[in-house]
């Protein structure tokens, strides 16, 4: 037996400058959802369930950029991604181009547990909802007043929200206030949205789960898929660990992030804190990115190289801390 | 040290006494290819271009499972996958779901080099090939009788025709329905490293379903030491991420490319389920396969070449 440990998180690349009420909004519900976590982890419910929960918790709630909040493609539309990941046996489901589906990261684990395949998308992924009857809902409901604004802004800044960290063309015209110097995803940070959500747990049996939920890149192109459905990038996790993370899609797709923290355990033989300090260090070259981890010894650690990062974790032994920045 | 080439058209429960009528052409295909494979690399061309110039002729050759000749789904139709990566800069690009493009290859290198994301996937895929100008086709392009055939079977078995499984009725001798994938991983002299890997996916599947190819690290990986390219039961691909761990193991363990292959093949990946193809920043090349075979051919500069399907003796 060992003790439970648990991480949220609701994205990496916070402006500095964001408004005390909504920096107070989001750690309110970072601590709703660990609790939520930790209440599950004490009824003994498996690190999967308690991934799962947890992450439902964070896309139903229209802060963060999943599930209902969702950022908006061009088209003003949301394509909503998830992937959940079973350290026991490495089984593992994703779903990407969710448009009806009000919980992307249980399609996700039905993929995983009831289709025959790992991943599925679109009109694929829309139909097997449909076949499931997980709880579906038009695509105007996930859109919220918030994200429709800031599409306009993007869009009248005339950025495309890169993958890249290329700098945004025809910003200076846009006349908005102050240009922050910060930029993640080619977008300067205010208004930047936080990418996605998620959630890591090893429960009291040592097995480890992770899954992420996203709704992508404001004003992405239809069809864009990001590392948030990855396995491998976004999410991991297996024998030794779970794994989340959050920031710049390529950077974190090349770098295949979420494996490499798990890859410097088994292979160089690293506790938690020194892979994910050592993945953030050196592997992700100038991409901005976050994570969230735990270990099957109960230990759990975050990283990131930008700032700031939405996050809250805790162990069995009473430790519990959310936090937004250093 | 000298340039080197591997190309696959797929691992699988490929059986001894496949018919000629079905071996020969595959294999003159990929004896075919590798020679432009060569060409390519001795004019110098990046490895780059060279993994996609190659992988564009296995996507346009119908025998195997990728471009024309692509495995059906449920619903009949193509839906098609690639990936390419650029060690040097790790750079990717990939796409899935369309059901249009004559080279998916050159829509995954597009959107790497000419859109502002990584991975693009079913209409938005297509839109963005026809804004690039690429070539698109009817869909009845790609489907070949053959697939047709090999769906009506699937079905017929109820099941998903994953590349390892043991035919169902012993003579149901139809090998070469189990079919991977294609790719290609080149090195040129300077340690220069590419791959790239296309498909149609897996017999029967459902719309929708994505496999290891497209997938960063799973079928696809490229960086300063190596280029692989894997092939086989998409979702163990996945599961073990298998391209980026021979890899890792190189970098972390300190292994040669041959020594971690092998090690991710024989000792990770579950039997039956994964064939793969390297190439080092060394020169070095690899093409192991825990499956029945592979269809396979690689070269070096220093004159060595070889194509096969089963183990070499």
């Amino acid at each position: 037996m060992v003790g439970w440990a648990i991480a949220v998180h609701g994205g990496a690349g916070v402006d500095p400058n964001l408004p005390t009420q909504r920096q107070d909004q989001a750690k309110q519900l970072l601590t709703r959802c660990l609790k939520l976590g930790i209440s599950a982890l004490r009824s003994n419910l498996s690190a999967i369930d308690v991934v799962e929960l947890v992450v439902r918790e964070l896309e139903t709630d229209p802060i963060f950029n999943s599930g209902r909040g969702s950022a908006l493609t061009e088209k003003g539309k949301v394509e909503m991604e998830a992937s959940i990941m079973d350290g026991l046996g490495r089984r593992c489901g994703a779903v990407s181009g969710l448009t009806t589906v009000k919980n992307p990261v249980s399609l996700a684990r039905l993929v995983m547990d009831k289709s025959p395949h790992s991943y599925l998308a679109f009109s694929g992924a829309e139909d097997f909802a449909k076949q499931m009857g997980v709880e579906r809902e038009e695509n105007d409901y996930f859109i919220t007043e918030d994200n429709l604004g800031m599409l306009k802004i993007a869009q009248e800044a005339n950025s495309i929200v890169f993958d890249y960290r290329i700098p945004t063309i025809g910003y200076e015209s846009c006349g908005l206030g102050a240009e922050s110097p910060l930029r993640m995803n080619g977008l300067p940070i205010n208004f930047y949205s936080p990418e996605t959500v998620g959630c890591v747990a090893v429960d009291t049996q040592g097995r480890c789960a992770a899954a992420t939920s996203t709704g992508g890149l404001m004003n992405k192109k239809t069809g864009r898929i990001g590392d948030s459905p990855l396995i491998g990038a976004g999410t991991y996790a297996c024998d030794v660990c779970g794994v989340s993370c959050t920031g710049e899609g390529e950077a974190i797709i090349r770098g295949t992030l979420a494996r490499e923290v798990a890859a410097v355990m088994e292979y160089k033989g690293f506790g938690l804190q020194e892979a994910v300090d050592f993945v953030i260090k050196e592997r992700l070259d100038d991409g901005k990115a976050g994570l969230i981890a735990v270990s099957k010894t109960g230990e759990v650690a975050c990283g990131f190289n930008c700032v700031g990062m939405f996050r809250g974790c805790a162990t069995e032994d009473g430790f519990m801390e959310v936090a937004i920045w250093e | 040290m000298g340039w080197a080439i591997a190309l696959h058209g797929g691992a699988g429960d490929i059986p001894v006494d496949i018919p000629a009528e079905r071996r020969e052409p595959r294999e003159a295909a990929l004896r075919r290819i590798l020679q432009i494979g060569v060409s390519a690399l001795n004019a110098k061309r990046s490895p780059l271009d060279v993994v996609e110039l190659v992988v564009r002729e296995l996507e346009n050759c119908p025998h195997f499972n990728a471009g024309k000749g692509s495995v059906l789904t449920a619903n009949g139709t193509v839906e098609m996958e690639a990936c390419i990566m650029d060690g040097n800069t790790k750079k990717c690009g990939a796409v899935s779901g369309v059901a249009t493009v004559v080279n998916p290859v050159s829509l995954a290198r597009r959107i790497m080099e000419k859109s502002p994301h990584v991975y693009l996937a079913f209409d938005g895929a297509e839109a963005f090939a026809r804004q690039q100008g690429l070539e698109t086709m009817d869909k009845s392009h790609f489907i070949t009788p053959e697939n047709i055939e090999r769906l009506k079977q699937a079905k017929e078995a109820n099941r998903v025709q994953q590349d390892y499984s043991q035919p169902i009725k012993p003579e149901e001798r139809d090998g070469d329905s189990k079919l991977g994938t294609v790719g290609c991983v080149a090195v040129d002299s300077l340690g220069n490293l590419a791959a790239a890997t296309s498909t149609g996916g897996l017999v029967n599947k459902m719309a929708g379903r994505i496999g290891d190819t497209p997938l960063v690290g799973a079928g696809t990986y490229a960086n300063k030491l190596c280029a692989i390219s894997a092939t086989g039961i998409g979702e163990a691909i996945i599961r073990e991420t298998v391209a980026r761990d021979v890899a890792a193991v190189m970098e972390y363990k300190g292994l040669g490319l041959k020594e971690a292959a092998a090690y991710i093949v024989d000792q990770v990946a579950p039997k039956g389920t994964t064939g793969l193809i390297g190439v080092s920043a060394k020169g070095e090349v690899t093409m192991p396969f825990n499956t029945t075979g592979m269809f396979r051919a690689c070269a070096t500069e220093d004159g060595f070449m070889e194509v096969a399907i089963w183990k070499s003796e």
